[in-house]
C-alpha cells in the first residue's frame, strides 16, 4: 500500500513540477500583497488565463521585496506601487519599461476614540503632527514596501522623524499591511493603509477611516517586464502579452469592474 | 466573541461541506511534508545510525552540530533555499524556485537533522546494549547498522513523526521558497497565515484546527500499523 501511495505521489508531483513541456505555459509575477489581499487579481486573472493558456503565478510580497526578487530574476512581471522604485529599478536595467496600471489610494485608520483629533481632515501631514504631538500609538509596516515608503515620505514633509520614538509610540511591525492592520487593531493605533486592503480587511475591531482624499494619498501601481537580457530565463512573450492585456481595454475594464460591498477598489489609468 | 464563535462554525461547515480548493491545499501539504520525511529518512538514518557506531575523530563535534541543527530556523533554511534555487543562484538553472520540489527541499533540510540526531541517539543505546552479541558473532561496527535500524525502527518510526511534525506545521521557509502561489504551492500553513493576514481570523483558526486533525490523523495512523508491525513480531519470535 505505501508503495503504490508513493508511486501515486512521484506522478503527481512529476505533473506538478515536470518539465516545461509547453514553451511559457505560466508566468511568475511578483506582486504586493495589496493586489492579492484585496481580491483583485483572483477577480481578474481567470480572464487572461482563459483567453491565452497561460496561467499566472502570483507571489505577493512587500513592493521592496518584490523588487529585490525581481532583481534576481526570480519573476517575469513585477506588478507593484513605488514609482519611484519602479523608475530605479528600469533605469539600472532590471526591467524594459514601466507602464501606468491603475491607482487606488492610502488612508489614515485610527480608533474611533481618535486622541489625535484628526477625523475628518484631508491634510495628511497635519494628521501626522497631531498623532506626533499627543504621542498616540502608530503601527508602521517598517519594511520597505510600497505603503511604508508613502508613509516616510508624509513623515519627512511633517519634519519629525518618527523612528526617534521606535518602540514606544511608534511600532514598527515588519511585516505585511494585513498583519500590520491586526496589530493595528490590537492596540488601538494609528495606521495608514492602501484603501482596497482597508476595504476588504475582517479584523478591524474598534479602527475606522479617519483622514482620506488628500491628493498626497495618492497610489499608483505600475507594471514591468523583467529584463530579459539581464535574465535570459524570463518568459518575456507570454510576460508582455500579460502587460498588454492589462494595460489594454480587457484588464483596464476588468479592474474597473471589480468591486468590494459595492465599492470600486482600484481605477484604471493606463495611458 | 460570540460573533468570532459563529464565524468559527460557519468556517468549518463550509470546509467539510466539500471545499474543493480547500481539500487540494490538504492533499498539496501531506505530498509535500511526506515526501520530504521519506527522502530525509533515507539520508537522515544512515547518516545518524553511522555516526552512532563509527568512531572517528571530530565525531562528538558532528553530533553536536547536528543536534543544533534541530533547531535551525526555518526562516533562515528558506533563506538559504531560495539564495540557492533563485535564477542568479548557483541552482537557478534548475527553474525549481516557486514549485513543490523547492518547498520539499527546504522541509528535507529542516527535517534531516532531526531524523538523523534521534537516529543516532536510539541505535547508540542498541549499539551498547549489543556489542558482545555482535561482537561474538563477528560482526563489524559499520556492518551492524542494519540489523540494529531493523530493531530500532519502532523507535525511529517515532523519529519520522517528529520530522513530519516539523515538515507539515512549518510556514517560514516554505512561504520564501513556494511563494504561496494559488494553486501551486499554497499550503496549509500559508494559506492560515494569508487568511490571518486578511483579517479573517475565523477562518484562519478553523484552518488551524484541520492542520492538527490531519497531524492527528498522522499520528494516529502510525500508530496502529506500528502496534500491529509490533504484534506480528513477536507472534514470529
Amino acid at each position: 500500500m505505501i508503495r503504490n501511495f508513493v508511486r501515486v505521489n512521484l506522478v503527481a508531483l512529476g505533473l506538478l513540477v515536470g518539465p516545461a513541456t509547453a514553451e511559457e505555459s505560466f508566468i511568475v509575477v511578483q506582486s504586493t500583497t495589496s493586489t492579492q489581499n484585496s481580491g483583485l487579481l483572483d477577480y481578474i486573472l481567470p480572464g487572461f488565463e482563459a483567453e491565452t493558456g497561460i496561467d499566472v503565478r502570483v507571489v505577493a510580497v512587500g513592493t521592496g521585496q518584490a523588487i529585490r526578487n525581481a532583481v534576481n530574476g526570480d519573476g517575469d512581471v513585477l506588478l507593484v506601487h513605488s514609482k519611484q522604485a519602479e523608475d530605479q529599478f528600469v533605469a539600472d536595467g532590471w526591467g524594459v519599461e514601466r507602464f501606468d496600471v491603475m491607482y487606488n489610494d492610502f488612508v489614515l485608520v485610527g480608533p474611533k476614540s481618535d486622541p489625535a483629533k484628526v477625523k475628518g481632515s484631508t491634510d495628511i501631514v497635519a494628521a501626522l503632527t497631531a498623532v506626533w504631538d499627543t504621542q498616540t500609538p502608530f503601527a508602521s509596516r517598517g519594511d520597505d514596501s510600497g505603503t511604508h515608503k508613502a508613509e516616510m515620505q508624509h513623515w519627512q514633509a511633517t519634519g519629525i522623524d518618527p523612528t526617534n520614538a521606535s518602540g514606544e509610540w511608534y511600532r514598527e511591525t515588519g511585516s505585511g499591511m494585513g498583519a500590520t492592520l491586526n496589530v493595528a487593531s490590537g492596540m488601538d493605533a494609528y495606521v495608514m493603509t492602501d484603501r482596497a486592503t482597508w476595504l476588504s480587511f475582517g479584523n478591524r475591531g474598534n479602527l475606522e477611516v479617519l483622514v482620506e482624499r488628500d491628493p498626497r494619498l495618492f497610489n499608483q501601481y505600475g507594471v514591468i517586464l523583467v529584463s530579459p537580457e539581464k535574465h535570459p530565463g524570463v518568459r518575456s512573450a507570454a510576460g508582455q502579452r500579460f502587460i498588454d492585456w492589462l494595460t489594454g481595454p480587457d484588464g483596464q475594464t476588468a479592474i474597473e469592474s471589480y468591486k468590494l460591498d459595492g465599492q470600486q477598489l482600484f481605477f484604471p489609468n493606463a495611458k | 466573541m460570540q460573533s468570532f464563535a459563529s464565524e468559527f462554525n460557519q468556517a468549518i461547515t463550509l470546509i467539510f461541506l466539500g471545499d474543493s480548493e480547500l481539500w487540494a491545499i490538504v492533499l498539496l501539504s501531506l505530498q509535500v511534508s511526506i515526501f520530504a520525511v521519506l527522502i530525509s529518512a533515507l539520508i537522515g538514518m544512515p547518516v545518524g545510525a553511522a555516526l552512532a557506531v563509527a568512531r572517528f575523530p571530530g565525531r562528538r563535534v558532528l553530533i553536536v552540530l547536528m543536534n543544533a541543527l534541530m533547531g535551525f530556523p526555518p526562516v533562515v533554511v528558506g533563506l538559504l533555499v531560495y539564495l540557492t534555487l533563485s535564477r542568479s543562484g548557483p541552482l537557478g538553472v534548475l527553474e525549481l524556485l516557486y514549485t513543490p520540489t523547492a518547498m520539499i527541499i527546504a522541509q528535507v533540510v529542516l527535517v534531516t537533522p532531526i531524523v538523523a540526531a534521534l537516529t543516532r541517539q536510539v541505535v547508540e543505546m542498541l549499539a551498547e546494549e549489543y556489542s558482545e552479541q555482535l561482537r561474538s558473532l563477528g560482526v563489524s561496527r559499520l556492518a551492524s547498522v542494519p540489523v540494529l535500524l531493523w530493531d530500532a525502527r519502532i523507535a525511529l518510526v517515532t523519529a519520522l513523526l517528529a520530522g513530519f511534525g516539523r515538515a507539515i506545521a512549518e510556514v517560514g521557509a516554505v512561504i520564501i521558497v513556494g511563494g504561496n502561489i494559488n494553486h501551486v504551492t499554497r499550503v496549509m500553513t500559508t494559506t492560515i497565515a494569508l487568511e490571518t493576514s486578511k483579517g479573517n481570523l475565523a477562518l484562519a483558526l478553523a484552518l488551524g484546527a484541520i492542520l492538527i486533525g490531519i497531524a492527528v490523523a498522522v499520528n494516529a495512523m502510525v500508530s496502529a500499523l506500528s502496534l500491529r508491525a509490533e504484534e506480528e513480531g513477536l507472534r514470529h519470535a
